[in-house]
């Protein structure tokens, strides 16, 4: 589904990706952790499109696009979708009319009609409640007076409405509480097929107690550096960052 | 004062000094010579000018316009200026002109709706005892030209208890090059009547044109009036409105300015609450484009207790357009437990964009609420990425939160079609 060949990307200048491989295929959840600045916020900006990064060197390809040339909104589409980190707040612009428009726009770019009024409210309430999303925060406006915990919940109802095939989940559990960070684990979990692919970023291994990879890859200064199974982990957890840092001092 | 500055003027009342009003009865014509003395003593305001501080009237006055006489009114059609899926009262002024031919009006006991130059010559008509009442020819140039010279307009009076059941619309066409319009809207409601009204003016070919508009708006106790102005003059054109209004106890009277088009386009409105339990709305949307300048200039004056004031303007401004905001609110000593809001929040499309924006309190009451604001921005980038990452397009993006932004400047609209055309036309300018 999703190949990264050597990718290298600089955001003014200074260079934060050196050169990562990474190869993800339907079914399958990888985590990348790293410690703070290793670059793993830069990997998922880079994928979405953020426009502030430069790609110098390497390739995305996604089911068969180049991914580096389609722009956000393309990608979207395409089937690519990013939890962010910190959800942006829109004032004025309700979440039910925004997830309506991006459906619709999702929808004419694969040449299909627009979504019934009746079957999108539909959708709106079997989604929410994947993720115990209050039902009136979903006609509000986009993220506006959310709690930190609420926000995510609203980024994985906007993934379970818009059913993308990779879903990259950035830092998805910083700033939850035990109980959110379930409740965002179980819709992770219940939206998993084995036509869809997962890439969970984080920092730490508690997340990945709810939502189990199949891979993890440790990224250190813009490479990945080591990849194993789901006790690679824990293995982390345990030694900390500083066992990866002091076997790569090459680096 | 320079000889330059009179020259212009005369160059102006000259081009309009054909226009013959010897037949109009003693009280217009009595008028319209008060005003040729006012308009002696009146010259055309300069940038040292504190109410026309941003406002340089160069385009409008170093131009040279002519006046069209009724006979050669042309025939057109104005259907692409109706609104669609609206069932509306609709009077056509054509350059200046009341168009019989144009007429669409469904007869309402109670309701009279004509042109303003039929209604001078009776003399039972309300006109006689409101017209130039409140727009003072000696206190502004461009009401003193509209008083010498105003061709023709749309005298509105609805009568006690009476509740007009259609909008009207009057459509205020220009179809000729550097013409002159002086139009003139006169409304009358009386005890607990109500009427809507939207004033559309637009071009067919009227390119560098200039309308100067003045109404008057005479609300008695319990009467709800809605003005919709809809400036959407294409091309290069000028504009300069006055709108005057008196309230009278327990009245509404609610104004929204929808400025989508116009080089130069100056509104200068005057409310004037003159008793209690009134409530006022003064919102407006105003897009500039090009080298547009959009200028509003909004005095309300509260002189009794007991009343409310909304006032919120929204500008989004692009290319190299210019906009200004003047919101002056008066509190009278007598006028406390007044509540008086006014905002204006403006979005910057691009750095050569520019906005002037002067929101101001006058109080002299003590026991009043009253707050002002004004805010100038751009439109948030990491927004705009946020909706691209769900597969919103950029210019879909822009639109949804542009919608977001003038939203509640639209909620005084109570006509949903109305409302409906407007989302449409900003819709289409930002999606092109």
């Amino acid at each position: 589904m999703l190949k990264i060949k050597n990718l290298h990307a600089s955001i003014e200048d200074k260079e934060i990706l050196r050169g990562i491989n990474l190869e993800v295929k339907a079914g399958e959840v990888h985590a990348i952790m790293g410690p703070n600045g290793s670059g793993k916020s830069t990997l998922s900006a880079v994928l979405a499109g953020r426009e502030e990064y430069e790609v110098t060197e390497g390739s995305v390809d996604f089911d068969g696009n180049d991914l580096l040339d389609l722009s956000p909104e393309d990608r979207a589409r395409e089937g690519v979708f990013l939890a962010f980190q910190y959800p942006i707040e829109i004032p004025g612009v309700s979440n039910v009319n925004f997830l309506k428009t991006a459906i619709n726009e999702k929808r004419a770019y694969h040449g299909e009609e627009a979504i019934a009024a009746k079957d999108f409210l539909a959708l709106v309430k079997e989604k929410s409640a994947l993720v115990e999303l209050d039902p009136k925060l979903a006609s509000r406006s986009v993220n506006e007076g959310f709690s930190g915990g609420e926000k995510k919940r609203n980024e994985i109802f906007q993934m379970a409405m818009l059913e993308p095939k990779l879903s990259i989940l950035d830092e998805t559990d910083s700033g939850l509480d035990i109980d959110a960070l379930r409740i965002v684990a179980k819709g992770v979990n219940t939206l998993k097929s084995p036509k869809n692919a997962t890439i969970v970023i984080t920092h730490y291994q508690r997340l990945l107690d709810y939502i189990v990879p199949d891979f993890v890859h440790v990224l250190y200064n813009g490479r990945i550096v080591k990849t194993g199974g789901k006790e690679l982990a824990l293995e982390l957890e345990e030694k900390g960052y500083d066992w990866i840092k002091s076997e790569n001092v090459e680096l | 004062m320079t000889t330059a500055a009179l020259t212009k003027k005369d160059i102006l009342v000259e081009s309009l000094s054909q226009l013959d009003f010897s037949n109009e009865p003693t009280f217009a014509q009595e008028l319209r010579s008060k005003a040729k003395e006012a308009l002696n003593h009146l010259d055309f305001p300069t940038s040292k000018t504190e109410y026309w501080k941003y406002t340089r009237l160069g385009k409008i006055i170093n131009k040279t316009y002519f006046v069209q006489n009724k006979n050669a009114v042309p025939q057109i059609d104005v259907t692409s200026f109706t609104i669609p899926n609206l069932d509306s009262n609709i009077v056509v002024l054509v350059n200046g002109y009341y168009s019989d031919e144009l007429l669409r009006i469904a007869p309402q006991s109670g309701v009279t709706i004509k042109s303003l130059k039929n209604a001078i010559q009776q003399p039972d008509s309300f006109v006689s005892n409101k017209l130039g009442k409140i727009a003072k020819a000696e206190k502004e140039i461009f009401i003193a030209l509209n008083t010498v010279s105003f061709t023709d307009g749309v005298a509105i009076n609805i009568d006690k208890n009476v509740a007009c059941e259609k909008p009207i619309h009057v459509i205020n066409v220009v179809t000729e090059k550097n013409l002159i319009a002086n139009t003139r809207v006169l409304v009358q409601a009386k005890d607990n009547a109500s009427v809507k009204i939207i004033e559309s003016f637009v071009n067919l070919g009227g390119a560098e044109s200039f309308t100067n508009s003045v109404a008057e708006f005479f609300l008695s106790v319990n009467a709800q009036v809605e003005y919709n102005k809809l400036q959407n003059k294409e091309g290069e054109s000028y504009q300069i409105s006055t709108e005057q209004v008196y309230q009278e106890a327990n009245s509404h009277f609610t104004i929204n300015t929808i400025t989508l088009d116009g080089t130069l386009v100056r509104n200068n409105l005057n409310i004037d609450v003159d008793a209690e339990g009134c409530e006022t709305n003064l919102n407006s949307i105003y897009l500039g484009k090009e080298s547009n300048h959009i200028d509003n200039h909004t005095i309300v004056d509260h002189l009794k207790p007991n009343c409310n004031s909304n006032e919120v303007y929204k500008g989004i401004l692009d290319d190299n357009s210019v906009g200004v905001f003047n919101g002056k609110v008066f509190v009278r000593p007598d006028a406390q437990k007044t509540n008086a809001f006014q905002q204006n929040n403006n979005i910057l499309l691009t750095d050569n964009a520019v906005i002037n924006s002067k929101p101001e309190l006058e109080i002299y009451a003590d026991d009043v609420k009253c707050s002002h604001g004004s805010t100038t921005g751009q439109l948030d980038e990491e927004a705009i990425f946020y909706l691209q990452a769900r597969g919103i397009s950029k210019k879909s993006a822009i639109n949804l939160m542009i919608s977001a932004f003038i939203k509640d400047a639209l909620e005084t609209i109570t006509i949903e079609a109305l409302k409906n055309y407007i989302d449409t036309k900003i819709e289409t300018r930002f999606t092109k």
